[in-house]
């Protein structure tokens, strides 16, 4: 007992020796124990059958009634589905463009450089409900340019919005083009941060620019393109709910190909529909998430040190 | 840099390729701002072109003349904007300042704590509950501001940046008798204007473009910021036509409303001025953001 209050009467000496940076921050970290961590011990809710009216405890516990019912409904197998697959084919697809384009602007000089940068980037500062106009713009069925560029060509309209098979190549195609102009900044940014004796050397040597691209700027970013390639594969479980709400319109007939975890919770809440599945599938989504999350920082640690988030 | 001849060659391909990107990026954006301007006649007999028949203004009279939803999302915009970024940004200072400090004993547990949520959330379910039934946050402008306004990456980049701060200023000051509190005022936040001028940019343009909270949280007409405006004239082509804009229409004598060309000046006017705004600033963007993706 003598120890625990000796040890007490040292911490309590700490606190008061910190007491005002612990002050400083008190606000914030208030502000994350209501915002994010009580939300936190919400996640029971995935055992519970929540009514509005009862609340989170006081709802009644059902244990894994809901995880048997999403098994069951396919819903939500589906929205797991699809969002591990358009995650993983934009991650690949992003960084296999952005690293394309990075690696041949690094090959241009002057002017024209800034030029594409700012105009890739665009997409970059519109929100996802102004490329939702975009997207309409394109693929109204009976407006659309898309429509009537098939009409002139000689082919059958069609009903973009209805149908599930465009999607799998719409959606990856809205992603890069919104993402692109910003992904191969950063990875630019990463090339130019190299330093020019290596390419001095080479030069001297009498390197090609293919040569001096795929053994001096490529081997040197790896670190980067790893580190980003992994980082998105940890956040995997999160759907892009901005491009998958907006840009299919929310339309019912296309969910099977455009319908994510996200887009599948956020109707469950705002359409007072099937909250409990929701919760289970959101309880999915945080926790496999962490581990996902966790386990790509492993690796990222494996390979370099430095460059781990934790 | 010098190049060889056979780069020239090299250069010009390279060149054509990105002026081929570039015009398929650049070219979306054009094609909702000439339908904007397109004759609704035109838009119907046609549908979407990129050299319409008939140009008119007409869209563009119409809100205009009735802007009153267009100028309260705006000032909803702008207040959320506004007080969410000065909140933000002095939330996110007081809370970095303390944990870049090495002699300050509980750095490491409060950095854990901060960092933990971007690994881990409650996810949407339970954080619509508390906003909406424990909070009461509903139809609030502050819904749309708390949620985003301590973000736990903008810490990460203020404490990366006040880890360079030098610690002898700290400690003279010290010496001299300052409070910490004081020290935080007079010396932190002075030395900081880069990083505080470079995180306001990335906060503002957050809320600026914000809409998920507008479209969990707001279902009254009261506080309907600019992009959830946007989110319900897309989604009920009626919207716009049961608004005071129709009366507006009747009044300048189009026998139907515009509803085609109207939607896409609304976008326009609503989102256009920020795309003009936002690119000048385009390098801060990246410098802070690559720093953000990678290590606070």
């Amino acid at each position: 007992m003598g120890n625990i209050g000796l040890w007490f009467r040292k911490e309590w000496k700490h606190l008061r020796k910190n007491r005002e940076l612990l002050l400083l921050a008190a606000p914030g970290v208030l502000f994350k124990f209501v915002i994010a961590y009580i939300p936190m011990v919400g996640l029971i809710l995935a055992f519970k059958f929540y009514r509005y009216d009862e609340g989170i405890f006081g709802s009644r516990w059902v244990g894994f009634d809901n995880f048997e019912f999403l098994v069951k409904s396919q819903d939500a197998l589906r929205v797991i589905r699809n969002t591990l697959a358009y995650n993983f084919v934009y991650i690949v697809l992003g960084t296999v463009t952005a690293l394309l384009f990075a690696l041949l602007l690094n090959e241009l000089t002057g002017r024209m450089v800034k030029l594409y940068q700012t105009t890739m980037f665009l997409p970059f500062f519109i929100s996802f409900v102004l490329v939702g106009y975009i997207g309409n713009a394109f693929l109204d069925h009976e407006n659309g340019f898309a429509n009537n560029l098939l009409t002139m060509l000689g082919f059958e309209p069609r009903n973009w919005y209805f149908e599930t098979g465009p999607w799998l190549f719409i959606l990856p195609l809205v992603s890069i083009w919104k993402g692109v102009g910003f992904s191969t900044l950063v990875y630019y940014a990463g090339i130019t941060g190299i330093s020019s004796d290596y390419y001095e050397a080479a030069r001297l040597d009498g390197a090609t620019r293919i040569q001096m691209m795929l053994r001096i700027t490529l081997p040197l970013l790896k670190p980067l393109i790893i580190i980003l390639f992994i980082l998105g594969l940890g956040n995997i479980f999160r759907g892009d709910f901005g491009l998958h709400y907006f840009v299919p319109n929310n339309v019912g007939m296309n969910y099977a190909t455009t319908d994510v975890i996200d887009t599948y919770i956020f109707r469950a809440l705002t359409k007072l529909a099937d909250i409990n599945s929701a919760a289970a599938v959101g309880f999915l989504q945080s926790v496999v998430g962490l581990v996902t999350v966790i386990g790509a920082n492993y690796l990222v640690r494996r390979i370099d040190k430095d460059s781990a988030l934790f | 840099m010098t190049h060889a001849p056979s780069g020239r060659l090299g250069n010009w391909i390279i060149n054509g390729f990105f002026a081929v990107i570039c015009l398929l990026i650049a070219l979306p954006f054009a094609l909702v701002i000439i339908i904007s301007v397109t004759s609704e006649n035109s838009l119907i007999e046609h549908g979407y072109q990129f050299l319409p028949s008939q140009l008119s203004l007409e869209a563009y009279q119409i809100v205009l003349s009735k802007p009153q939803s267009l100028l309260q999302g705006y000032g909803v915009t702008i207040a959320v904007t506004v007080i969410g970024t000065v909140v933000s940004l002095l939330l996110t200072a007081m809370t970095a300042y303390p944990i870049s400090r090495s002699d300050f004993r509980y750095n490491r547990p409060i950095t854990f704590y901060i960092f933990f949520t971007i690994l881990f959330s409650g996810g949407m379910v339970p954080f619509y509950i508390l906003m909406t039934q424990y909070l009461h946050l509903k139809n609030t402008l502050a819904a749309l501001i708390i949620p985003s306004v301590l973000s736990p990456f903008n810490v990460m980049i203020m404490k990366g940046f006040l880890d360079k701060i030098s610690k002898e200023i700290i400690e003279s000051a010290k010496v001299d008798g300052s409070s910490e509190l004081r020290i935080f005022i007079r010396i932190i936040l002075p030395l900081s204007t880069p990083a505080l001028a470079t995180l306001g940019l990335f906060i503002s343009f957050g809320y600026w473009n914000e809409w998920f909270n507008a479209l969990l949280f707001i279902d009254n007409d009261k506080y309907i910021p600019l992009q959830l405006l946007l989110v319900r004239t897309l989604a009920q082509i009626e919207f716009l036509a049961n608004s005071p804009m129709a009366e507006a229409a009747d009044r300048l004598q189009y026998a139907n409303f515009p509803s085609l060309s109207v939607r896409m000046a609304m976008a326009i006017l609503a989102g256009g001025p920020m795309l003009v705004i936002f690119p000048f600033f385009q390098k801060y963007f990246v410098k802070g953001l690559t720093v953000g993706s990678l290590k606070g």
